[in-house]
């Protein structure tokens, strides 16, 4: 439904986008993530047609809508925008917000389509108010109602949840993703927050400088991530120093992991082989760590934060070096104290030095 | 718990509300007994023309400057063409030259002895242009005259609007130029009513320029009224008249107001992107402004100065000197005091910031709706009546006689100066006191500036660019006021501005430039601190 092709894009002479490369099937909802100035959100803008690309192509359907010596007006692409600030017209209510783009329909199917979407989004008794008189939650609402009225090919979504408060946001997050769904619509979401990506998307590019380093689902990108980029950016962990003893094993301070070591080791710019001696740079979760009193390795409780559910210990090793455990609530151990942590990685991620 | 000084705020605020509502008191009380014949000779002879006159005048102006203002606000603010940033400032410069004198210039180049014309009979035998003195003529100079304030409100409300409003358009199949028409014209709409009720506001106050006109108004008509007919009681029933008529506009200008803050609501996505105009349209675009800025500045400035050049020699005389004071005397002193009380009614309006004090405020800037010619009328009535009181008393308890004590001083101008101008002082200072939050107030105060100290070491430094705007602002607009000064200035205290009146109504344009320079380019100032403080530059 949308695929961009080797797209590049550069302000200037310095790089925005470069080979940048993705295809999204009908109905599946897409996401680029990545921080501020990785070129997301000009990759979004490219898409909807208000920024010119400098090579490659974007199509959206069959069609062709850019390459570097063409561009399809915006207008033209039937592509819908929830912009992040909304951007709804402060001079229109509601039900004229959302009929804006159907002015080439005749008044009944207008209005029928225009109820059909504020049903949608739960906001038929709204119908008459002003922008200004709506919650921001009722506002992107009305955004999302109004970008897919005119029934468009795509919807891009442009960090759509940022300026909700947390809360607002995990449930509007999976409400609008409950709604893509039921109507079947291709979306492409762009977002520096990985809980919205993850609550939102089918598949995610994670975004870096102008680059995608890797396009995966949600689960991939957690657990086997491509590159230290992606390992850092997404999730948290730390990366302790390790020595490759054969292929199946591999040393850390914390002991020896067992197991598969996937891919033998992967290395940023294309996976080199690593052979016995390797020296490798091995991810590990807090997920991986788990508290056993009765495990004779001890580390020291540095710092803690409580999150309701679990705690998040950051661990000192007996030999340096640190880790981040999570730790059932119930645990609470002082800071200094020593506690019993055993591994439970059960798949090695590691990062050629 | 009450704040120290709880009762100033109040005492000052309505103070200066009741001196605004004094001259409309007084004048609007004279329809309590009206005189029935006066009426009805108004009635007969007078109104008719007069109503005729100001209907035809406020619609064409009205239509003129909404379209120029609104036209050259959306080429600068969101198009791209050859000279466009230097348009966006220059466009602002016709605010420099009073009506009255572009009225003149445009008179004595095409009236029939006029250079235009002559060259036109002696080169191409074209007998006669449409003559200028009629109401077309009135009204195109005044649009030439007053579309900068349409320009400079609808070009904020238009640049303010930011490009993603424009975007969410066009991703929803709207394209740039519809987009114009459904979303930026009406988003922009009240920032453009705004301007225009400013616009007719003027209309309805000018006198200088409908009486070079020999176009008859209401405020030619009060006029004539005090000094030709000296009835106080028929200048007083035509400006409650004319104190309708700027009613209904205060009511649209407030209309406007309200609905105001939704152009400032959504503006992500910083500046929007210029339409670039190419060939035939950059032409159009670079033509139209250009030919604005032509006729609306430069050929009068240019007329202005070669008259002047003319003239300099035979006409600058030791008289001069005494005009020049007298305008600056003027001006310096009213321009001083209007910042005063601006000042004091924006600190009374922050220390007690209740919906009854924003009323009161509102109240006492009502004044620059009220026509000059009105406020002399309502400001001389009861000073008459005071100094006769005084003059009875006095001659009552001594036996002699006495000439009038206020009557005829400064203190009649400078009262209908503050009146008419405390809102082009209170703007700046209101929107300057409000940058500074109440956070930096308590910031101030928890390092230990309170008082005095907080006011010289937080409050002036940040005040600065906006007291010396609204001095500026004020100095100029009282330069250039004419009807206050003509009906209110002691006997023979002649000033730069009633110098031009003078030689226009003898159809001297020569020996009228010179003072008119003067008035222009002193009005030039503020100008400057109007482009420099606003978005016109980019």
């Amino acid at each position: 439904m949308l695929a961009l092709d080797h797209v590049a894009q550069s302000y200037g002479s310095k790089p925005v986008l470069s080979d940048v490369s993705f295809v999204l099937s009908p109905g599946q909802i897409g996401c680029l993530l990545g921080p501020s100035g990785c070129g997301k959100t000009t990759a979004l803008r490219l898409i909807a047609g208000f920024e010119k690309l400098s090579a490659g192509e974007i199509r959206i359907g069959a069609e062709i809508v850019s390459y570097p010596s063409h561009s399809l007006a915006p207008e033209q692409r039937r592509v819908g925008l929830v912009f992040q600030d909304y951007a709804l017209f402060p001079h229109l209510n509601v039900e004229q917000n959302v009929a804006f783009g159907l002015s080439a329909l005749p008044a009944i199917d207008r209005r029928m389509r225009v109820a059909e979407m504020l049903d949608l989004v739960g906001l038929g008794h709204e119908a008459a108010a002003y922008p200004h008189q709506l919650s921001g939650g009722q506002q992107q609402r009305v955004a999302l109602a109004r970008a897919l009225a005119p029934r468009p090919r795509l919807l891009l979504l442009d960090e759509p949840f940022s300026n909700l408060d947390v809360e607002l946001r995990e449930k509007l997050s999976l409400e609008v993703r409950d709604i893509l769904k039921q109507e079947a619509i291709t979306a492409l979401l762009v977002t520096h927050d990985q809980h919205e990506a993850f609550a939102m998307a089918d598949v995610i590019g994670v975004m870096n400088r102008g680059v995608i380093q890797q396009w995966d689902t949600p689960y991939n990108l957690y657990h086997q991530p491509a590159n230290r980029f992606v390992a850092d950016f997404v999730g948290q962990g730390v990366l302790l120093p390790g020595n490759v003893l054969n292929s199946r094993q591999v040393e850390i301070a914390l002991g020896v992991l067992e197991g598969k070591v996937d891919g033998e080791c992967s290395e940023e710019g294309g996976c080199v082989k690593c052979e016995k001696g390797c020296q490798v740079d091995v991810l590990v979760r807090p997920d991986d760590i788990i508290h056993d009193d009765a495990s004779l390795l001890m580390a020291e409780v540095e710092r803690k934060a409580f999150r309701g559910a679990d705690f998040l210990y950051t661990l000192k090793l007996p030999g340096g070096g640190r880790v981040l455990a999570q730790v059932d609530s119930h645990h609470n151990h002082a800071i200094g104290e020593r506690i019993g942590i055993r591994l439970g990685i059960d798949h090695v991620v590691a990062f050629r030095k | 718990m009450r704040a120290p000084g709880g009762f100033g705020p109040w005492t000052a605020a309505i103070g200066l509300a009741l001196l605004s509502l004094i001259p409309v008191a007084v004048v609007a009380s004279a329809m309590l007994h009206p005189d029935q014949t006066l009426w009805d000779h108004l009635w007969r002879h007078v109104l008719p023309e007069l109503l005729v006159n100001t209907f035809w005048l406020a619609l064409g102006v009205g239509l003129g400057v909404t379209l120029l203002g609104t036209g050259l606000a959306w080429l600068t603010a969101a198009c791209e063409f050859p000279g466009r940033k230097f348009f966006s400032w220059a466009l602002l410069l016709p605010l420099a030259l009073p009506a009255y004198v572009t009225a003149f210039v445009w008179i004595g180049l095409l009236d029939f002895t006029g250079a235009l014309p002559t060259w036109l009979r002696e080169n191409w035998g074209i007998a006669q242009l449409p003559p200028i003195r009629s109401r077309g003529g009135v009204i195109l100079v005044m649009v030439l005259a007053l579309y900068p304030y349409v320009y400079l409100t609808a070009r904020a409300a238009f640049q303010g609007q930011g490009r993603r409003l424009l975007e969410a358009a066009q991703s929803l199949g709207v394209s740039r130029r519809r987009a114009f028409f459904r979303i930026a014209l009406p988003m922009a709409r009240p920032g453009i009513v705004a301007g225009l009720s400013l616009a007719l506001m003027e209309t309805l106050a000018d006198f200088g320029t409908v009486s070079v006109f020999n176009y008859n108004t209401f405020t030619t008509a009060i006029y004539q009224a005090w000094f030709s007919m000296f009835s106080l009681p028929a200048a007083s029933q035509l400006a409650t008249l004319l104190i309708c008529f700027v009613l209904a506009l205060v009511m649209l200008e407030q209309l406007s107001r309200n609905s105001r803050n939704y152009a400032t609501s959504a503006r992500g996505g910083g500046g929007a992107r210029r339409i670039v105009l190419g060939g035939a349209n950059a032409l159009m675009a670079t033509t139209a402004a250009g030919l604005v800025f032509l006729l609306a500045f430069v050929i009068p400035m240019a007329q202005l100065l070669s008259w002047t050049y003319a003239i300099v020699a035979t006409d600058l005389d030791i008289r001069y000197l005494d005009f020049a004071w007298h305008s600056l005397l003027l001006a310096a002193f009213g321009a001083t005091l209007v910042v005063a009380l601006a000042l004091t009614l924006a600190y009374a309006q922050r220390q007690r910031p209740t919906p009854a004090m924003q009323f009161t405020a509102r109240l006492a800037t009502i004044g620059y709706a009220l026509p000059g010619a009105v406020l002399a009328v309502g400001f001389y009535i009861p000073v008459a009546g005071l100094d006769n009181l005084l003059i009875n008393a006095w001659h009552d308890s001594t036996g002699q006689e006495i000439g009038q004590i206020f009557g005829g001083t400064l203190a009649v101008m400078l009262l209908a100066y503050c009146t008419r101008f405390l809102a082009v002082g209170f703007g700046p200072v209101e929107t300057g006191l409000a940058r500074i939050t109440r956070s930096m107030d308590e910031a101030a105060q928890v390092l230990g500036t309170t008082g005095l100290k907080r006011l010289f070491r937080v409050h002036l430094p940040m005040l600065r660019a906006p007291l010396l705007a609204a001095t500026a602002l004020a100095f100029v607009d009282i330069m250039k006021e004419l009807p206050i000064t003509l009906m209110t200035r002691p006997f023979g205290w002649d000033t730069l501005a009633t110098r031009v009146f003078e030689m226009t109504s003898e159809g001297e344009w020569e020996r009228a430039a010179l003072p008119a320079v003067a008035i222009c380019l002193v009005g030039l100032l503020p100008i400057f601190f109007l482009v420099k403080h606003s978005d016109a530059r980019t």
